[in-house]
């Protein structure tokens, strides 16, 4: 049995498809991902941008449609894949996925380029509560990438950099559009680059970890989404919520596209 | 003097109001400043010289994680801040 | 990563810097009287993120008032801007009985004799300039938006500032006229240029707007249609607080925006309300009141004596 989970995000689509095989007699699940396509900033086509992610998918995979029993989406465009059979939301795809991949995670941290969230599961990956800064874009990765846009660097570079640097400085601006100005005199007044990128990161993951204690930080906590590939963000997070670990998938930006696709697999038992 | 400190991004209102009138004459003994974790209550003599509390303002721009912890998503039923102050001057939005 | 590309092609599109967002800056005096007559000078200064003005208040009435753009130093921009006006008239610092300071720079007012807040200047303001009829004020600043509501007296009632988000500010008009390459004096007349009225933009968050604009360029809308979809938003956005403080007739808007037509109509529209007339420059009501507020404390003080 094969099915599809599609995270239909506000720059990518993500396609997951699932496959579940017998190995001696007890099921197991194979997945595979297929790196999505891009959408253009205020691409309005979402529907197309989801099917043809989808037909990528099922033919770097081998797979002919007619195979796949079940499609399920998440994400904030869900609504507009059409070929899908249902929607979840982005906290119920989010906790299945983490969980999966790691059995013993309990909080499940999610920050992508729009949104970051805090999400308590159970051990079933099911998602018992959760608390989100949602559109505005200074709880999230895009506050980040308009300040290293402004600081000339790319998102990873400016990760690194902030490793770099032991300073907090605080911001005083809490909207990203505000904040770029902010940033702008730091640089005027001669502030070393990797200070900034801290104080950038440290702000981001302080906005993202009020919002996870308001769900409880408990067991394992695991980050999912784009901002994993940021090391600066990481250490920043963990600092804020003063954990010794954050589990890192390998692959953050599509367990929720799994977990939507497991859910799909659930569905068909 | 109905005063709102606080903002309204994309995400949601978060406003703390504190009725002036009702907070000139406290008679919680200012206990507002002591109650809030956060310590973001603080006394000031306001344009028409009345002293009353008002929200510092480092807290007027980040009232939505402020208040985080004294919040749990999955409700609350009191807060420390609108708890202690017994004249009911103090009202949050969210 | 996905996010980066995303993000050059937003750069891409961004105009390289240039000054698509200067307001006008004047100098005005009221030539058919003399300083020299009146009893008691006062003097306001609002020192604003964008603009600073000086008023002068003669015996309780508006003689002359100065605006111009904030420099990087506030006390400077402070002497600046009473400066400008000072010259014009030929009058100096020592003429002057009373300076109060106001606006988020009022504490760098280095020869203000008191600062007092800027909502409280703002009512006062307009209810000189508007008459004691004036109950809701909405000031759009550079930064920040205002919406307070005063009593008969210019005496605040009820009031909220938000100056944590973009949206609803003068800084949010500034992303679009960037955005779209056009003056932001053109936008207003340019949103009512449409066949027809489009759907405000979706995104309160001036980021998410900004793609949003983009994508409906990109969907073959034109620029005025793209630029009235963005004003309605800002339109609504600001209704929204208004409506927080409640909304009564005798409405009043200051600030800058309130030369921005494409604005305030669709404001206008929304509450059913139209805004109270005024000849005198809106910007200048934080000013205005700072230096009614100078009067009045000059009253009691002779008064008491
Ligand atoms: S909710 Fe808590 S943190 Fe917020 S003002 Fe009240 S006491 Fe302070
Ligand atoms: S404009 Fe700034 S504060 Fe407002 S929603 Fe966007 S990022 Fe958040």
């Amino acid at each position: 049995m094969i099915t599809a989970g599609i995270d239909m995000g506000s720059r990518s689509v993500k396609v997951v498809l699932l496959e579940e095989i017998k190995v001696d007699g007890a099921p197991q699940l194979n997945y595979s991902v297929k790196k999505a396509h891009l959408m253009m900033p205020g691409d309005i086509d979402a529907d197309q941008a989801a099917e043809k992610a989808f037909t990528e998918a099922l033919a770097a995979a081998g797979v002919s449609r007619d195979q796949v029993t079940s499609v399920f989406a998440t994400g904030a465009g869900r609504k507009q894949v059409e070929f899908a059979t249902e929607g979840v939301t982005e906290m119920t795809a989010g906790a299945k996925g983490a969980v999966f991949m790691y059995p013993q995670a309990r909080t499940v941290v999610d920050v992508g380029a729009e949104e970051g969230r805090g999400i308590k599961t159970d051990s079933d990956g099911k998602a018992i509560d959760f608390a989100g800064n949602e559109k505005c874009a200074a709880g999230a990765g895009s506050f980040a990438e308009a300040m290293s846009r402004a600081l000339q660097m790319s998102l990873k570079e400016f990760g690194e950099a902030s490793l770099r640097s032991d300073k907090s400085i605080p911001m005083n601006a809490q909207c990203t559009v505000f904040a770029e100005s902010e940033v702008v005199s730091l640089i005027h007044s001669a502030t070393p680059k990797e200070d900034i990128a801290k104080a950038v990161l440290d702000a981001v993951a302080s906005r993202v970890c009020a919002m996870v204690r308001r769900v409880g930080i408990e067991g394992n906590v695991v980050l999912i989404g784009g901002m994993v590939h940021n090391p600066g963000f990481v250490a920043s997070l963990k600092n804020a919520m003063d954990v010794d670990q954050v589990l890192l998938p390998d692959l953050p930006e599509f367990v929720s596209a799994l977990g939507c696709a497991l859910i799909a697999a659930e569905r068909q038992h | 003097m109905i005063a709102n400190y606080g903002y309204k991004d994309g995400s949601g209102e978060y406003y703390i109001s504190i009725d002036t009138d009702k907070c000139i004459d406290c008679a919680a003994n200012r206990a507002c400043l002591t109650a809030c974790p956060k310590e973001m209550f603080e006394m000031i003599t306001d344009d028409y010289d009345d002293e009353v509390a008002w929200v510092k303002k480092s807290n007027t721009r980040t009232l939505a994680y402020d208040c985080a912890e004294c919040k749990p998503a999955g409700g609350h039923t009191s807060l420390p801040c609108t708890t202690a102050c017994t004249p009911g001057a103090i009202k949050h939005s969210w | 990563m996905n996010a980066e590309v995303a993000a050059a092609t937003v750069a891409e599109a961004a105009p390289e810097k240039k000054e698509f967002w200067r307001w006008q800056e004047n100098v005005w005096f009221d030539e058919t009287k003399n300083w020299k007559d009146a009893k008691v000078i006062t003097c306001g200064i609002d020192v604003g993120s964008v603009s600073s003005q000086a008023v002068i208040v003669c015996d309780g009435e508006l003689f002359g008032y100065n605006s111009m753009r904030t420099g990087n130093n506030s006390p400077d921009s402070a002497k600046n801007a009473l400066q400008g006006i000072m010259d014009k008239i030929g009058m100096k610092l020592e003429d002057i009985h009373y300076v109060v300071g106001t606006g988020y720079g009022r504490v760098n007012v280095p020869f203000a004799h008191k600062a007092i807040t800027e909502i409280a200047c703002h009512a006062r303001g307009a209810n000189y300039m508007g008459g004691n009829k004036v109950r809701t004020i909405l000031d759009m600043g550079g930064q920040d938006c205002k919406a307070i509501h005063c009593d008969e007296k210019g005496k605040v009632t009820n009031f909220l500032m938000n100056d944590k988000c973009a949206a609803g500010t003068g800084r949010g008009m500034e992303v679009i006229s960037d955005l779209m390459q056009i003056p932001i004096a053109e936008l207003g007349p340019r949103s009512f240029d449409v066949d027809v009225e489009p759907e405000a933009v979706s995104s309160i968050c001036v980021v998410f707007a900004k793609s949003e604009a983009l994508g409906l360029l990109k969907a073959g809308y034109t620029k005025n249609k793209v630029i009235a979809a963005y004003c309605q938003a800002m339109a609504e956005r600001v209704v929204s607080l208004l409506e927080r403080i409640g909304v009564e007739e005798g409405f009043f808007i200051t600030g800058g925006i309130a030369k921005n037509p494409g604005v305030v109509k669709r404001i206008e529209r929304i509450l059913g309300i139209k805004a109270v007339d005024t000849k005198i420059d809106s910007q200048i009501a934080g000013a205005l009141g700072a230096a009614l507020f100078g009067y009045t404390l000059m009253q009691k003080q002779a008064k008491a004596a």
